[in-house]
């Protein structure tokens, strides 16, 4: 299961004046056992403060995270995050990278290791399981990150724009790559972005947030089969839906 | 880089190495030459040849090897007392900023009392013992290793602490050990280098000033109050050397062995 219920969620920062700045106002949304869903807005409305508390890594001012019917308090063994920047421990080799939290969990060695290649296999790394991170390219890097989240098999994945540093294709194939794992593990995901095109290709429903404070501007359902085609009408079709929408009622105010 | 014992890796390391070996056997010839046709006077410069009979002199009646023995004795009791003290103390200043106000200004008033001025109470606490000349190394060498542990810890990337955080690492004993003990690691070890460095300066000091009754650097001086210059270049290119090896050690083996994973980063 992996249900989870965002009920009012506000956060504001303190600023030097001695005033609050509001990052998020009001946010309620929920997301379905094994949806795939993506937070779009442009930078600075909030997104990255929104799924930061949904992960326990920041508290919210007011209102709830509720996962599977149990409110959140701080992280949680099951939610599972991959972050915008290179979060790889670069003292560890891939393989224990991926096997760092089973080793907190108290696994053995061997356990672990048995463990951790598998989801190594996943992310189609098998041949640099002991390559250090520095020796690995940008995407590659990402994809450990993934396979260290998944490896602890949580209910919920979240990313941070995890593929925003990467180059058009890279990301791409990641993209194609992250939606063949979900399919495979069946997560609930709550994917952070703020390129549409990456958005509707990959999520069941796209939420745009705007900014100053953080609202929930509209939710749109993506109905189109997978695998999904980027350049066929249908997907072009509906970028520009979201991109019609966002312009008419989502823009800065 | 393992596999570089073939013939062929020996010949290529010689010859990287020639014009380093050649500005050896030049100053060597340059000092013979110096000594013995201009200063002609052995007392005010032993030639190289007067200092490697003195060598062989000091070899055979045994006191080098017991002097080295009892140097690097205080070496150990100095280097290892800072490492002890001053790692603790950096990780929790480092980790822990309200430890840092507490600790920060006495640590800021006794670091630049220079180590030597340490040598009377070394000697009132410790008397004549390996101790003594311990802990005056320990004063050189504390500070250096509690300030690069501090300094590393402070400079831990926020994001390998909430990555730690969300894979279970959640209490504060296994984040400094899994996560800021590691990624402060390269600075604790420069720190440790620069220690070993400033620890050996002291160990000479330390048993020159009579803190000690043997040693390199007690017998460097008791060989001066001889007169016998030739020996004493022997004691001063000795400890160049064991400095020399000390940081070699860094350099290669430690630095080797637990930054690995730093090959290929920008360092």
């Amino acid at each position: 299961m992996g249900k989870l219920e965002i009920r009012n969620l506000s956060k504001a920062f303190p600023r030097e004046d001695g005033s609050s700045l509001v990052v998020l106002d009001n946010i309620s949304l929920e997301v379905q056992d094994k949806e795939f869903v993506c937070i779009l807005g442009s930078s600075g409305c909030g997104k990255t403060t929104l799924l930061r508390m949904i992960a326990g890594l920041d508290s919210a001012e007011s209102g709830s995270i509720v996962l599977d019917g149990e409110k959140m308090k701080g992280t949680d063994a099951r939610v599972g995050m991959v972050f915008q920047e290179y979060s790889l421990f670069p003292w560890r080799s891939v393989i224990d990278n991926i096997a760092f939290g089973l080793e907190m969990q108290g696994m053995t060695k061997d356990d672990r290791y048995r463990l951790a290649e598998r989801y190594l296999k996943l992310v189609n790394l098998t041949q640099f399981r002991d390559s250090y991170p520095s020796e690995l390219s940008g995407g590659m890097r990402q994809r450990v990150a993934v396979a260290r989240a998944l490896a602890l098999d949580p209910v919920l994945l979240l990313m941070d724009e995890p593929f925003g540093a990467l180059d058009a294709q890279t990301r791409n194939m990641l993209q194609k790559e992250l939606l063949e794992i979900w399919e495979a593990t069946k997560k609930t995901v709550v994917f952070i972005t703020h390129s549409v095109d990456e958005a509707v290709f990959l999520s069941d429903r796209i939420i745009v947030l705007t900014p100053r404070p953080g609202r929930i501007c509209q939710v749109f359902p993506v109905d189109l089969s997978r695998p999904r085609d980027r350049t066929s009408p249908a997907f072009a079709q509906v970028r520009r839906e979201v991109l019609d929408l966002i312009n008419l009622n989502c823009s800065i105010q | 880089m393992d596999e570089v014992s073939t013939i062929a890796g020996k010949v290529q390391r010689v010859k990287d190495h020639w014009p380093g070996i050649l500005a050896i056997i030049l100053t060597l010839i340059a000092w013979h030459c110096y000594a013995i046709f201009l200063i002609r006077n052995r007392f005010l410069l032993p030639g190289p040849v007067d200092v490697f009979f003195a060598f062989i002199a000091l070899l055979q009646k045994g006191v080098l090897l017991s002097d080295f023995r009892v140097s690097l004795i205080h070496f150990a009791i100095g280097l290892g007392g800072a490492l002890l003290i001053g790692i603790p103390i950096g990780i929790v200043m480092g980790w822990n900023s309200r430890m840092d106000a507490f600790l920060n200004p006495i640590i800021e008033i006794l670091r630049p009392i220079p180590p030597l001025a340490w040598i009377p109470f070394a000697i009132i606490w410790f008397g004549f013992t390996p101790v003594s000349a311990g802990f005056v190394i320990f004063m050189g060498a504390v500070f250096p290793i509690l300030i690069n542990t501090y300094t590393g810890f402070r400079g831990v990337s926020r994001i390998f602490v909430e990555a730690g955080r969300m894979l279970g690492c959640t209490r504060t004993r296994d984040q400094i050990r899994y996560i800021a003990f590691p990624a402060a690691l390269p600075s604790v070890i420069s720190g440790i280098r620069i220690a070993t460095g400033v620890g050996w300066m002291c160990l000479v000091a330390a048993e020159l000033f009579g803190v000690s009754n043997n040693g390199l650097g007690k017998d460097l001086w008791f060989f001066y109050d001889l007169h016998q210059m030739d020996s004493v270049v022997v004691y001063m290119i000795l400890l160049g050397l064991i400095g020399l090896v000390i940081d070699m050690i860094f350099r290669y083996y430690i630095e080797g062995r637990f930054l690995k994973w730093r090959t290929g980063e920008v360092a």
